[in-house]
């Protein structure tokens, strides 16, 4: 096209058919201040390239154009150029890595994607855009067209987690190296005080060792996994004072971390109201724990028994039970590890229904499904061993890749917690003995990618929003983490979008004999990896240091989250309608009190029957002024309500309306 | 003017029994023995003529005979006795007779009772075309089920007009009580429980104790019922709407979302499916709950949901009436929604099938009593009226409008409601051996529902006050005698016999034997673990806090001592199984080379 232009505008001004010689009546198109044509310069200098926007093709009057055909030659590689010579002597004393520059790579964020480089120092975004002026002597990286996305966050891991005595066999160090070797450079790790003990004491330990051996940034969810007033102050104390701005509580595990439901609205109404993101570990306990006496009692004791006492309909109910008790204590909620189709669908209705909820299916969900159960090799199966657990419908991964591509999901973890076959031999007699947990940080990424981009689910934005922006925002880190600006913190991937490799227990970065993922061929993988500013994988090849990682606070209120629910705070105002008092005929009835003569059928509040009586709120006086809120002269009716003729006031009534 | 004609032929050998009373009072033996051997037997007898049979799954045209209380001949040129008591229909429709799966007559609450004992319920039952109930005993928790149940029994024999049955409530769970349910399903003739999910620290049972029951249930026979609110929610709702101070029966529905009760349903609904045990939820107030049993239907769960008549014919808006003891008169848990469209769209669900019985849920207290909760709404006693008013209202709000046919109507106002607690088809059918509990139902008259006419004498304020329904009972007949005609009952207190009832209704457990046959889990075969195993403290839980389990513990607690040395595979088994084929959803994948810690079989 461009081609015909240029020959059009060598030969004439217009067209042949409409400039012809000899009909002088075709007047020449008139460029500036026609009646049609805009006003001369009105465009200079405002137009926003949107050809250098545009994916796949470089602006037109892109400087490096002659680069164009070099980086065809080099297809499917980056370089990296560390300054030749002179200029790096100008730049002894500085530590060369701080200062990076990548140049012609296809910024994806979660909302578009253009051609920029991009330069950073001290760890931070510094520029973007075409021509940036740089000091000299700066590492160099030449993306050749390849996409560069913010470094992954997985928002769910156990790295390190103490069980029985014993840990699992990644720590932070060996699970946030393995973390960064896929392609995410920062993980958010749950704190599991045990119950009865500090959470604050709790959250300084998972510190202490994350600081010591995280090579990644880190956060940190707290589990709240027994509730009292004390409890209530180290939340707040976490909340205002650590930088803790989600917390998880459990559905399941009856007697140790189980909350009932009133505890579970208390806490609810609590974080709510504190600004913090209430996670829940979503299965029905108490159907579990029956259930797994049941399977004990036939004679199942192998890994098939730790799916079949935990259905996916006790998943799904528990979704359904805390987005009930989100929805009514106006608290948003968090679905961690979403593992079955049924339980996803039950996010996927409640965000209908205009609930703020986000559901957060895992690695393994997304990349395979609970049929291992019932392999004949033990270790193989009880590796699978995670709750929820893996749906033994093999169309699960798909589903869930689908709604995780509709929006219906949000983002997506690893609930990395890796124990080793011994450990995992615990219960080699009792499969609810067997401690669960499933690899999953090192695949994340590539995982996504290719089941969800590689068959077209999603888009290369898309799979920006599930794998880091959309946790970013839920955690009140964005624009921090989880997009491709100036002054977010260089944690950048460039990633290889056809790279092919083979998953396997032999060559991951994680301590685990086994990977549930075994044999998976994956497309789609990072190809450098830039964490905190600086190169930690190139060509295949770590360079994670020990400690580096740093502890990032989160603040409370994320506007992604809350915005709605502040909205809905101020209007779900609940009023008393001004009545008059009764004045008829009381019965004589009996307390309320259980195992007595009578029967009572009302619920009982809280408060003892006898207070209720005598210590009324109201009095005469104070019912239509005290309590009302200035509205009060309008009857509070709701606007569909349908009259209906009243029974003609009877005389023991004291009928206001 | 009546548009029935009764004839009574040759009233001088069989005259009515209203002119003998006026009659021969002189002879007491005489007239003893006619009122109590030969009176049954004339009046026993009733032919109706000419009606248009309905059942629930078709209509014609034909007579009816009746004769010691159940129908003996059907069809046209019936060769009857001469003297015969026969009621002309003109063509109208003769349906079976109503059955009111839920009422809650002469209930005890904190020492007062419902206004409606049962010979009040009952009547208003038969004036509404209903003839025959089935009531909820409720035990106080800590007294037995059984002296509960004959202490019901007692209540309902000595008063009741029409035929009964009775639902037993589980108010609360222990060992002594499944003893106690085999005994009323095997004695006593019940076949459905009730368990509330709410009521906190009152009748409230665990989800733990919920699966126990419905174990026990399904391992019965028995129907499950569940009245499906989230009782903890509410309690805490309860307790934050009065510190806002709200006091009013508004507090009441505020406390009381809809989705807390879809929540119910849906946790009850899941409990049952891992039971295999079917169910069947109480009083569908709200859209959402009528949406997840609906949905579960289409999962193949075996549930049943049962909308009152106070949720098809009115709602909630009625609870921020400005007149205290108006609002308070629609108190009832859960409560009527306050979205205006819920009636339509449970009467749609209904017509559609999604939704198969309707109960009225007629538990009635009158302004006196309710005004014990009057300056806390939770105290107010919860129920509303209906048993009157059920069949008018579906066959005006369903039939007239279109949503239902004449067949539908049977079926959702007694056919399902027989063949659910296996009373089909003695009762819920026009068939030759059923019970002659017949309607004669007049679909075009109409009339205003309110409180001044209405057969509840001691309730001061109808629900439905002022609705006006058309289609209404011209004829009924309870046990093979006329108890409604021109607009007169004729009630006999005592008369109404108990139903007992059979345990494994055909219409419920075909489905549920089916699926228990299939529901045969199975372990895999594996040789021993062999492999090293990880030293770990013991006693997970109380004695070692520095460590923490995160597997759920048994309800059996297994202890892993015993589970090391009892495990019920040998190596010597695995051969013998090794030809199971695997699963043929299992997908291959590459195993990750023999290590050599791993017993590898497969």
């Amino acid at each position: 096209m461009a081609e015909r232009k240029w020959n059009r505008e060598k030969e004439d001004d217009l067209p042949v058919y409409l400039a012809r010689p000899g009909t002088a009546d075709q007047v020449p198109r008139q460029k500036y201040g026609g009646m049609f044509c805009s006003v001369e310069g009105a465009y200079e200098s405002k137009t926003i390239d949107f050809d250098a926007l545009s994916v796949g093709q470089r602006g037109p009057r892109s400087p490096r154009s002659p680069h164009d055909g070099g980086r065809e030659a080099r297809e499917g590689g980056v370089e990296i150029k560390r300054a030749p010579g002179k200029e790096l002597l100008q730049n002894l004393d500085e530590d060369e890595s701080d200062r990076l520059l990548i140049k012609g790579g296809r910024v994806v964020n979660d909302d578009q994607s253009f051609y920029a480089d991009i330069y950073m120092e001290d760890g931070l975004i510094k520029q973007i855009g075409d021509n940036l002026i740089v000091p000299g002597g700066v590492k160099t990286i030449e993306a050749n067209g390849k996409m560069v996305i913010p470094g992954g966050i997985d928002i769910h891991t156990h790295f390190q987690m103490p069980y029985r005595g014993t840990t699992t066999v990644d720590d932070f160090f060996l699970g946030s190296k393995a973390a960064l070797a896929g392609g995410t450079t920062m993980i958010v790790d749950h704190v599991i005080p045990d119950p009865g003990s500090s959470l604050v004491e709790a959250f300084d330990r998972w510190r202490d060792w994350a600081d010591e051996k995280a090579c990644c940034d880190y956060t940190l969810h707290v589990d709240i996994t027994h509730w009292s007033d004390s409890v209530k102050q180290e939340v707040e104390t976490l909340i205002k004072e650590k930088g803790v701005n989600s917390f998880q509580v459990y559905m399941a595990y009856k007697d140790l971390y189980q909350m009932t439901n009133s505890e579970l609205y208390e806490i609810f109404t609590f974080l709510g109201e504190r600004g913090a993101i209430v996670q829940v570990h979503a299965e029905n306990g108490e159907i579990i724990a029956e259930e797994q006496a049941r399977m004990l009692e036939m004679g199942i004791t192998g890994p098939e028994g730790h799916v079949l006492s935990r259905p996916e309909e006790l998943e799904a109910e528990a979704v359904f039970r805390a987005v009930t008790i989100a929805s009514q204590t106006n608290c948003p909620l968090y679905v961690t590890k979403v593992m079955s189709k049924s339980a996803a669908d039950i996010i996927s209705q409640a965000r209908k229904k205009g609930n703020v909820v986000f559901g957060e299916p895992i690695t393994a969900s997304l990349g395979t499904d609970g049929t291992h159960y019932w392999s004949k090799n033990w270790a193989k199966a009880a590796s699978f061993v995670t709750s929820p657990p893996l749906s033994p419908d093999p169309t699960t991964p798909d589903y869930l890749n689908t709604l995780l591509s509709s929006g219906d999901l949000n983002v997506t973890g690893s609930a990395h917690c890796t124990f080793s076959v011994a450990q995992k031999a615990i219960g080699k007699d009792d499969f609810t003995q067997i401690p669960e947990g499933v690899n999953g940080v090192e695949e994340r990424m590539s995982l996504i990618w290719d089941k969800a981009v590689v068959t077209g689910k999603m888009d290369e934005n898309m799979f920006v929003a599930v794998t880091s922006t959309n946790a970013a925002k839920i955690l009140n880190l964005y624009p921090r983490k989880g997009r491709i600006a100036v002054g977010s913190d260089s944690d950048l991937v460039i990633w290889d979008t056809d790279g092919v490799r083979t998953i396997t227990a032999k060559t991951h970065n994680s301590a685990a004999e086994y990977n549930i993922f075994e044999g998976m061929e994956l497309r789609g993988a990072p190809l450098v990896v830039i964490c905190q500013g600086k190169i930690v994988l190139e060509e295949g090849n770590l360079h994670a240091t020990s400690g580096s990682g740093r502890f990032i606070p989160c603040s409370p209120y994320p506007d992604f989250a809350y915005k709605r629910v502040k909205a809905r705070k101020q209007l779900a105002v609940l009023r008393a309608v001004p009545r008059g008092m009764y004045d008829g005929p009381v019965s004589d009835f009996l307390p309320m009190s259980r195992g007595g003569g009578s029967s009572a059928r009302t619920s009982p509040t809280k408060q003892t029957p006898i207070r209720n009586l005598h210590h009324s709120g109201f009095s005469l006086a104070g019912s239509p002024t005290q309590r009302g809120p200035p509205t009060d002269e309008a009857p509070i009716r709701p606007a569909g309500r349908r009259i209906v003729v009243p029974p003609g006031g009877r005389s023991n009534i004291t009928s206001l309306s | 003017e009546p548009s029935v004609m009764v004839l009574r032929t040759q009233e001088s050998t069989a005259p009515g029994y209203r002119r003998v009373e006026g009659t021969q009072r002189g002879c007491a033996w005489l007239i003893l023995k006619w009122l109590y051997v030969l009176l049954p037997l004339q009046s026993d007898r009733l032919l109706i003529k000419g009606g248009k049979i309905v059942n629930d799954d078709q209509s014609f045209c034909a007579d009816v005979y009746m004769e010691d209380g159940l129908i003996k001949q059907i069809g046209e040129n019936l060769i009857v006795p001469g003297g015969v008591k026969t009621i002309d229909a003109h063509g109208r429709m003769l349906v079976p007779g109503g059955i009111d799966v839920h009422t809650r007559f002469q209930m005890p609450d904190r020492g007062m009772t419902a206004a409606d004992d049962f010979y009040q319920g009952t009547r208003a039952a038969l004036a509404g075309g209903t003839t025959m109930i089935i009531d909820h005993v409720v035990p106080e928790p800590g007294v037995s089920l059984i002296s509960a149940f004959e202490q019901w029994h007692e209540w309902a024999d000595s008063k009741s007009c029409c035929d009964y049955s009775l639902h037993v409530d589980i108010t609360q769970w222990h060992r002594g009580v499944q003893e106690e349910m085999e005994t009323l399903i095997k004695d006593h003739g019940v076949n459905s429980f009730l368990v509330y999910l709410v009521y906190k620290d009152q009748f409230q049972l665990t989800d733990s104790q919920v699966y126990e029951v419905f174990s026990v249930i399904r391992d019965l026979g028995a129907i499950a019922q569940v009245h499906a609110e989230n009782g903890d929610i509410v309690a805490e709702e309860q307790r934050r709407i009065l510190e806002l101070g709200i006091t009013g029966p508004e507090g009441h529905v505020l406390s009381r979302p809809e989705e807390v009760e879809a929540e119910a349903v849906n946790r009850s609904v899941t409990v049952a499916n891992q039971t295999n045990c079917p169910l069947y939820v109480t009083k569908v107030m709200s859209k959402s709950a009528a949406d997840v049993i609906a949905q579960a239907r289409k999962k193949g769960t075996v549930v049943y949901g049962e909308p009152i008549a106070a949720s098809l014919g009115t709602d909630g808006t009625h609870y921020w009436s400005k007149n205290w003891a108006k609002a308070a008169a629609y108190v009832t848990s859960p409560p009527l929604s306050p979205d205006p469209s819920t009636p339509d769209y449970l009467n749609s669900l209904l017509s559609c099938g999604d939704l198969q019985v309707t109960g009225s849920a007629h538990c009635t207290f009158n302004t006196a009593q309710r005004a014990v909760g009057k300056d806390d709404f939770t105290l107010i006693p919860e129920g509303t009226n209906g048993a009157e008013e059920r069949m008018s209202l579906i066959w005006d709000k369903c039939v007239v409008t279109g949503k239902m046919d004449e067949n539908q109507f049977v079926a959702v106002t007694s056919t399902n409601a027989a063949k659910i607690f296996n009373l089909y088809p003695r009762k819920g059918r026009i068939a030759v051996g059923s019970d002659a509990d017949l309607v004669l139902w007049d679909p075009d008259v109409t009339k205003i529902i309110s409180a001044k006419s209405h057969n509840s004498v001691r309730l001061e304020y109808n629900i439905f006050e002022g609705i006006e329904v058309r289609g209404a009972p011209l004829v009924v007949i309870s046990q093979g005698k006329i108890v409604l005609e021109d607009g007169n009952l004729h009630t006999t207190e005592g008369s109404g016999r108990y139903v007992p009832r059979k345990p494994f209704p055909d219409y419920v457990y075909k489905r549920i034997k089916a699926r228990s046959r299939l529901a045969e889990m199975r372990g895999v075969p594996r040789g021993l673990y062999d492999g090293p195993v990880c030293e770990v403290s013991v006693t997970p839980k109380a004695m070692t806090p520095a460590s923490s389990t995160k597997t759920s513990p048994a309800k059996q607690v297994p202890q892993p001592v015993r589970n090391l040395h009892q495990s019920g595979f040998s190596l010597s088994g695995a051969q013998v199984d090794d030809n199971i084929p695997r699963r043929n959803t299992q997908r291959i994948v590459a195993p990750p080379g023999g290590r050599a810690n791993i017993t590898s079989l497969g």
